[in-house]
């Protein structure tokens, strides 16, 4: 399966540049995601890689051969849309052999591989059925079911369950990263969402305005954060970021600390002010709290909470927790 | 239902049979005439009686029509015209509409600028020139070589096929398609003529029947001015030139009613076999029929 590489690759529409000069390798067989807010270029990445977006400048290299002038049925891709883009007058099947039909395959084989994979996405009682009768989570399916058919060096998933509810967007998380075990493809994913990032990847790529800040597992990111973008980007909640005295006392401009690395202490602690949320996930409790010179500092706790609002909070944390930034970049000297 | 309610419906179907009434009012005068001798017709059309099936109806003025003039072949003329117009219209302002929504090239803008503004130019202006156009351009058919488009159904159809209003009804429809669809289709595999055929086109559905019914209007009303300076020979001419046998020395009005009604047929089949995907665009679009 194949690699990505691209190689100082830029994209302007128009005097907007979008991608600036980005290289980045994707290794072969890796679920890759690209990750990063609105508007940070991660879809037209994934849209340069596809070669629906030309480039402007730079190289695209997908399983050796430079694809950066091929046409997109060319560069031995497949891509999973939002909106999952299926041919509304066609059935399940004759969407998933889409491809394969004008590859100009023969009909028995096209229908011996529709059905391989129907069965490997559990569509075989639908094949039958015009997309407008599927649900969501089905619809889905059939749109990477369509991607598998062809056999890609590369799948390409811009946002696909951005459009399924909260359990669903579980459940297929789950068969997404199962299905990348099963068939071991080189997939490239785009997300907004840190947590399907975290979830499903072996790399991250965090994105900010077109440039990349910084590229590692999942657990990398989320323990060694390189920027204070990323710190912020990565983990849910949010890091909490201080400044000022308490940063000071680290030799930083700016502390980071994770919720889950604040205790609550019965006795004055480093923080010390009032609660003024509380929110109750079952296995843990988070609490909001209102610290005098700061912004408002979240802190997680396991199990329920004996606390209300407006009680007198105490917190403190670990220095082996804290991340200390300055000018925007991590800094990993000894303190 | 409250009595408020039903009252506002009464008055609400009131204003809509009142509004059928009008446009019907025309087509049963007219069916109601053709039955009529024309004595009676003319008495008759000062009153409501002009619309009731009264006094000495026969089927009469149907008969002297057919006896008058060729009306089969007037009306298979006309069809056969109307019908290959409609059929190269359709795909090649489709295709037109299709390079100006999903590719991209140089002076695109501007050549749809062109095209929108023949919108205004009456076809009353460029009669003459294309008269003269016609006449002087050979034309290779069965019959062999000839140095002339006069007088044949291809002058007829070819210089209505492409138009900029079916141009301009393709270009607003294939906007609102997804443009997932088409790049879908593109990493599939499918050439842009496949993604035309086998994407785009069984999507039109709505516009196809919109285009059609529209340029079946245009062609099969409008066949007068053009068919006039260009057919000379009956067995070339359309319906509308047929109307020229009854307003001779004796004009009889039953038995041109008779003979509005029956070309009035094809128009009447052809709008209702389309009937339901043409309501279903103008319901999506917006388009105005």
């Amino acid at each position: 399966m194949g690699q990505v590489i691209l190689k100082s690759v830029q994209k302007k529409f128009g005097d907007l540049e979008v991608i600036p000069n980005l290289s980045l390798i994707i290794p072969e067989g890796s679920f890759t995601v690209l990750v990063g807010p609105s508007g940070c270029g991660k879809s037209t990445i994934l849209r340069l890689i596809a070669g629906l977006e030309d480039a402007t400048g730079g190289e695209i290299i997908i399983d050796d051969i430079d694809v950066t002038h091929l046409e997109p049925s060319k560069r031995k891709i497949a891509m999973v849309f939002q909106s999952y883009a299926l041919y509304p007058h066609m059935t399940v099947a004759e969407n998933i052999g889409f491809g394969l039909t004008l590859a100009k395959v023969s009909k028995k084989d096209i229908q011996k591989r529709v059905n391989e994979v129907a069965k490997i996405l559990q569509l075989e009682k639908l094949l039958q059925r015009k997309p407008k009768q599927l649900s969501g989570g089905q619809r889905q399916r059939v749109a990477i079911g369509r991607a598998i058919t062809r056999n890609p060096k590369v799948f390409l998933f811009d946002e696909p369950l951005s459009n399924l509810d909260a359990s669903l967007r579980g459940q297929m998380r789950v068969e997404l990263t199962e299905l990348h075990a099963q068939i071991k493809a080189t997939m490239v994913y785009v997300t907004h969402d840190q947590v399907e990032a975290m979830t499903m990847a072996d790399q991250i790529v965090v994105l900010n305005q077109g440039v990349i800040e910084q590229v590692g597992t999942p657990m990398d990111l989320y323990d060694f954060p390189e920027s204070l973008f990323v710190a912020r980007f990565i983990g849910s909640p949010k890091m909490n970021i201080m400044e000022g005295e308490i940063a000071e006392k680290y030799f930083c401009q700016k502390l980071g600390v994770r919720p889950e690395h604040m205790e609550i202490s019965k006795e004055e602690g480093v923080l010390n002010g009032s609660i003024r949320h509380i929110e109750k996930l079952g296995a843990d409790t988070l609490v909001y709290s209102e610290i005098k010179g700061y912004d408002t500092i979240t802190a997680r706790v396991v199990g329920n909470l004996e606390m209300k609002i407006g009680d007198t909070i105490h917190l403190r944390f670990d220095k082996k927790h804290v991340h200390r930034f300055s000018n925007g970049n991590r800094l990993n000297t000894q303190f | 239902m409250p009595a408020h309610k039903l009252l506002g419906m009464a008055l609400r179907y009131l204003l809509l049979i009142w509004i059928a009434m009008i446009f019907i009012f025309p087509i049963v005068f007219m069916v109601i005439s053709s039955l009529k001798p024309d004595l009676q017709l003319l008495s008759d059309s000062s009153s409501l009686r002009a619309f009731l099936p009264v006094g000495d109806i026969s089927p009469t003025n149907y008969l002297s029509a057919f006896d008058r003039a060729p009306i089969l072949l007037f009306i298979f003329n006309s069809v056969l015209i109307t019908g290959i117009t409609i059929v190269f219209s359709l795909f090649l302002c489709s295709l037109a509409a299709f390079s100006f929504v999903f590719l991209s090239w140089r002076g695109q803008g501007v050549i749809f600028a062109i095209i929108l503004a023949t919108f205004i130019v009456p076809f009353e202006t460029i009669a003459v020139p294309l008269l003269l156009i016609v006449n002087n351009l050979p034309w290779i058919g069965l019959e062999g070589i000839k140095n002339s488009w006069i007088n044949s159904y291809h002058v007829q159809i070819i210089p209505f096929i492409a138009d900029a209003l079916t141009i301009f009804l393709f270009v607003q429809y294939f906007r609102d398609l997804p443009k997932d669809l088409i790049e879908a289709s593109r990493i599939d595999g499918a050439t842009w003529f496949q993604v035309y055929r086998r994407v785009i086109m069984p999507l039109s559905g709505p516009i196809i029947a919109t285009a059609a019914i529209l340029k079946f209007l245009m062609m099969y009303n409008n066949q007068l001015l053009w068919p006039i300076m260009v057919v000379q020979e009956e067995s070339y001419r359309p319906v509308m030139l047929g109307l020229q046998y009854f307003f001779q020395l004796n004009t009889q009005w039953g038995e041109i009613m008779a003979y509005l009604t029956i070309i009035t047929i094809p128009v009447l089949i052809f709008y209702l076999l389309l009937q339901k995907a043409f309501i279903a665009s103008i319901a999506s679009t917006g388009i105005k029929g």
